[in-house]
């Protein structure tokens, strides 16, 4: 563990000077996965800078129904929000979803997406990987891959994203606002996270110094029904398997697929955004068949691993049921 | 007939619900563990662990940890203190080898936590690598035939002709079963703080044994153990993994004495738990049961391979519940080891029983389903009228109580046999049972004193309370033994400064302890009589008990679960457990539900989620923290639920009380597989029972 400077900024602009001017520095919210981080030496900054309380921490209404979620907004106070909850019930339940209780009161909506791989190799300092190192090698490959990428792997990074509240922003369509040494931009949530490629030691499109303000989560069709699913090792305090983020909206609420939005976690780099699934479900019956179709559209390139026990080839089928029974149960058990 | 040293006391406080002694100041943050025991200025202590499993330390360069403001002192195998010791676990820094990967190769003492841990990552070692080797198969040239297996077992026992039952019988099942690697993890890490005065050393230790602990200190240092002084009043949890001492108590005394006049602290990150503590091997069962039709076994058998380590041999005694459990005429039973470069395994829980009762478990459940009888009722056409292992008579067996009881309970009578039948929203679901078994252990060498002190009568015996209630009971047991209010009685343990007293292992503690509570109770009464003045005072020991060469001494069980599946994803989860015990008397109900059910969610999470995952390239854990080691949460313990019977046994000792922090454990996992099975129809050998080993035969 390296010693560290802390400071505290009071408004978004001096933090963003105080990294964007320091490539040593790292921006701290609630500190639950870089403290993890500081201990293990896998995050090793001279300098913290304490967000909590340079961004916002309330929940706001947009016109047209949309709610904007300050970055210091608690991933507790977010699950708990009358409107998010009668509006997002995926969001509500990616999020009750996620860690524990105590964590979830420290963790934040601008913290939580941007928390790194739970790789193991990532996280043991004395195993090659190289998105800790550029350039050491990959541990994971041929190893313990049960949590691993079955999409959109590189040949230097196999390595997952862990957030569970990722995949519900990405399957709704949320936009991120940023502020950098630039000035403000906005990005549409899914062009947050990248896919390894060459460069695994880059998790998102933010350039260093770039402070995440809030996130705007956009109003939904009202027919519409979502909910997430997530798959795990035991019934709580453990990161997915696999998840399925999924908004369906039917024709009349009963006949074919209007609208249908959904993203995958636990397969990939990113929180998957379903695109080929989700164009298999618009316009079509919801039945069996056309979930099937959808789930084996999305999954045509999917890559599953070898490694020690088996390694995670039992995901390609476990997304396939875990999305076909997701989408069961949105569009046929109406009447609750 | 009864002997003197097992006479039975009046009950009275023994049986009472008292809360436990130590609760309040447990829950208020006053009582004080290991780590943050009283120090004026304490110094601390972090470690530096080999990045190789196997080869040799050539350089290590200490300027830069040397230089960094409040390190102390750093020490290598290089300049390190030399120890008296040929056991090759605690021989800490004494050589270059290096045997396992995560092996204590260096240690940093700070005046700060923070100092230390920086100290120790600018430790730079170089090392002379060799190709390691921490594969277990059963395939391997190497495997060997310990001498005994933990503590002091026959290795193989073979009785009649094991290989013509098998030939000769209507059914026969041959198959093999594996459990994982384990991890003891309690809340507490292994911690010491550590302390010199002149050539006397104090340690304050969590530990589940303050003498045994003290004897080996005091040989590795060369000390007679008077000048040793070993103090843990309280432990966060031990599982076994606090048995017998592991580095972290020598590096801290090593390193106390290296600064002298300060107080060192150190505590096992749980990364280092991980390497340092301990664990349970992995074992592969392969079991050969053979039968009639009626389900009557006439051969069973177990050939046991599982892991040592090269650094020290343990031998789990994974085959020994097969020895005595089911009346087969032949019987057969081996252990085989391999010795890897990997750290040694050490006790958890019920070493021995409890992953040696999950073969045999399954097969029981597999050879039911084969022949179409009850498992319940197949368990009871197996019942020994005597020991099998020994011929000796059983001074109480109550299996078959426990396991009509237990399906009475659970309503096993309506089970439809037929596997993978009922579903219930989506979730399939089902049933079901399996035996639990536990010796009734007793040690030497424990002694307790007895003084009358302001009017109280004061109760010193070197025991531990590792969690488990020992504060309470034993005061309980003064307290009948004097016949006395158990008010009266003030308890002292927890310290070497009290008489001596064997390691809380085995379960042996009420039935050690207890008797030597009794006998000095004893001695006090006939000693001082009903009215004893201020400083009265006796000792009383514990003493063999004759009565172990008369009869075979087991406490029983019956395990059952249902579990239920989800059809489209293969989750298992456990809404039901049910545990029936026969283990005698019970000292204290909520102490030993508390046990009992501990014990259970253990096996639960034996069954489900745990598993140290061991990567051969590198040769250590690597899901090393408890995100990504699963143990069971709140969430996958629902309904759970441990009875006992009444059972009275007047030849285990004077309290009639049999072990019980074991025994929870002991079946439950093949419980659970059974269930998971007849939910599913799929037979599941290897643990533990995880979505994908169920996805593939799941209905799409
Ligand atoms: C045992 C355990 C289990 C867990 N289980 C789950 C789970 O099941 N599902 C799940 O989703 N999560 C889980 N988590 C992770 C947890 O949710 C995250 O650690 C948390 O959400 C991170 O938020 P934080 O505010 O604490 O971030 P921090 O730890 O403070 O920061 C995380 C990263 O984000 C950066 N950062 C923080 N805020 C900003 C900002 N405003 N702009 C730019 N960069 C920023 C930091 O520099 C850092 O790199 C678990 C964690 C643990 C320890
Ligand atoms: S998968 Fe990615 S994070 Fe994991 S070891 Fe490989 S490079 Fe590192």
């Amino acid at each position: 563990m390296r010693p560290f400077t802390l400071a505290t900024a009071t408004d978004a602009r001096e933090a963003v000077r105080l990294v964007a001017g320091d490539p040593d520095a790292a921006f701290l919210a609630g500190g639950t996965n870089l403290v993890d981080h500081l201990k293990l030496g896998v995050a090793t900054p001279g300098a913290l800078v304490d967000v909590t309380r340079a961004t916002s921490a309330e929940i706001t209404d947009l016109e047209g129904g949309g709610l904007r979620v300050g970055a210091a907004v608690r991933n507790s106070d977010l699950a708990a929000d009358r409107r998010v909850r009668e509006r997002h019930p995926m969001l509500v339940r990616s999020l009750l979803g996620g860690a524990s209780g105590q964590l979830r009161n420290m963790a934040t909506v601008g913290g939580n997406p941007l928390q790194r791989t739970r790789c193991v190799y990532f996280q043991d300092v004395t195993t090659p990987c190289n998105k800790r190192e550029p350039r050491s090698g990959c541990g994971a490959r041929g190893g313990y891959t049960r949590y691993h990428a079955v999409l959109g792997a590189s040949e230097h990074c196999l390595a997952t994203h862990p957030s569970d509240l990722a995949v519900a922003l990405a399957a709704l369509d949320a936009t991120v606002h940023v502020l950098g040494a630039d000035g403000e931009r906005s990005l549409p949530f899914t062009e947050l996270h990248r896919l390894p490629g060459d460069e695994p030691e880059r998790d998102t499109t933010l350039a260093h110094g770039e402070l995440v303000t809030a996130i705007d989560l956009p109003a939904l069709p009202p027919a519409t029904r979502s909910t997430y699913r997530k798959v795990r090792d035991r019934a709580s305090y453990a990161f997915a398997l696999v998840s399925v983020a999924a908004a369906v909206e039917l024709e009349d609420g009963e006949g074919w697929v209007r609208e249908a939005r959904i993203a995958l976690g636990g397969v990939a780099h990113v929180p998957w955004r379903a695109h080929r699934a989700e164009a298999v479900l618009r316009g079509a019956e919801p039945t069996e068949e056309t979930f099937l179709a959808a789930a084996e559209a999305e999954l045509v390139d999917a890559r599953p691993l070898d490694g020690l026990d088996g390694g995670n080839a039992f995901k390609v089928p476990l997304v396939t049921r875990t999305l076909v029974a997701t989408l069961r149960e949105l569009t046929q058990e109406r009447e609750s | 007939m009864t002997d003197p040293s097992t006479e039975q006391l009046r009950p009275v406080a023994i049986g009472s619900d008292l809360e436990r002694r130590d609760g309040f100041p447990k829950v208020t943050g006053t009582a004080r563990y290991a780590y943050e025991s009283e120090a004026a200025s304490p110094a601390y202590c972090r470690l530096v662990q080999s990045t190789v499993a196997r080869g040799r330390v050539d350089s290590v360069d200490t300027a830069a940890a040397e230089a960094l403001d409040g390190v102390l002192l750093v020490r290598t195998a290089f300049d390190a203190e030399s120890l008296e010791t040929d056991d090759g676990e605690l021989a800490v820094l004494q050589s270059r080898e290096v045997a396992f990967r995560g092996q204590v190769v260096g240690m940093v003492v700070a005046d700060t936590a923070e100092a230390a841990l920086r100290g120790a990552d600018l430790v730079e070692v170089a090392y002379s690598p060799a190709p390691h080797d921490v594969v277990l198969r059963t395939g391997r040239g190497d495997l060997y035939a310990p001498e005994k297996v933990n503590p002091s077992f026959e290795t193989d026992t073979s009785d009649g002709d094991i290989d013509e039952a098998v030939a000769t019988a209507t059914a026969v099942l041959d198959r093999t079963y594996t459990t994982a690697m384990y991890h003891n993890n309690p809340l507490e890490p292994h911690a010491t703080t550590a302390y010199w005065d002149g050539e006397a050393l104090t340690v304050w230790d969590s530990t589940q044994g303050v003498h045994p602990t003290r004897a080996v200190l005091a040989d590795l240092f060369g000390l007679d153990r008077e000048r040793v002084r070993v103090v843990c009043p309280y432990v966060g949890g031990g599982f076994g993994s606090k048995g017998e001492p592991h580095v972290h108590v020598v590096l801290a005394a090593m390193a106390a004495r290296a600064v002298p006049g300060r107080h060192v602290r150190l505590a096992f990150t749980r990364q280092q738990m991980f390497a340092l503590a301990g664990y349970r091997t992995p074992t592969i069962q392969r079991m050969r049961l053979a039968a009639d039709q009626s389900g009557r076994l006439a051969g069973i058998a177990i050939d046991v391979v599982e892991q040592t380590a090269k650094v020290k041999e343990f031998a789990e005694q994974t085959g020994v519940p097969t020895r005595m459990m089911y009346a087969a005429p032949h019987r057969s039973t081996t252990h085989r080891l391999a010795a890897l470069d990997v750290p040694a395994p050490s006790w958890m829980r019920a070493p021995g029983e409890c992953p040696g009762m999950f073969g045999p478990e399954v097969a029981m459940d597999e050879l039911a389903e084969e022949l179409g009888i009850d498992p319940v009722e197949l368990r009871v056409r197996n019942e020994p009228e005597v020991d099998p292992e020994s011929g000796l008579p059983w001074s109480s067996r109550n299996l078959v109580a426990c396991l009509r009881e237990g399906a009475d309970r659970f309503g096993w009578a309506d089970r439809d046999p037929r596997p993978g039948l009922r579903e219930e929203d989506g979730w399939l679901v089902g049933t079901g049972v399996a035996s639990s078994v536990y010796p009734v252990n007793r040690m030497a060498d424990s002694t307790a004193t007895i003084r009358r002190e302001q009017g109280r009568y004061v109760v010193e015996i070197g025991a531990a309370d590792l969690g488990t209630g020992t504060w309470t009971t034993l005061a309980q047991i003064a307290a009948d033994a004097l016949e006395v209010d158990v008010a009266e009685v003030t308890m002292r343990i927890g310290d070497t400064a009290y008489p001596i007293a064997s390691v809380a292992g085995g379960s042996s503690g009420m039935t050690t302890w207890g008797s030597a509570v009794v006998n000095a109770a004893r001695a006090f009464r006939e000693k001082f009589g009903p009215e004893p003045p201020e400083d009265a005072e006796a000792q009383g020991s514990t003493e063999d008990n004759p009565a172990t060469e008369r009869f075979a001494m087991y406490a029983f069980g019956a395990q059952f679960a249902q579990a239920r599946v989800n059809r489209d994803t293969g989750e298992v989860r456990v809404p039901r457990l049910l545990g029936v015990f026969a283990a005698g008397r019970i000292i204290n109900p909520r102490t030993a539900r508390s046990q009992l059910i501990g014990g259970m969610t253990m096996g639960l999470s034996m069954a489900l989620h745990e598993q140290s995952v061991l990567d051969p390239r590198f040769g250590h854990v690597v899901n090393h923290d408890l995100a990504e080691y699963h143990i069971a949460t709140c969430a996958d313990v629902a309904e759970i639920e441990a009875r006992w019977l009444e059972e009275h046994d007047p030849h285990v000792n004077p309290m009639g009380s049999k072990g019980i922090g074991e025994i929870g454990i002991v079946g439950t996992a093949a419980a659970v597989a059974n269930a998971v099975h007849h939910a599913t129809g799929v037979r599941v050998r290897n643990l533990p029972i995880t979505l994908d080993k169920l996805l593939p035969a799941l209905a799409g």
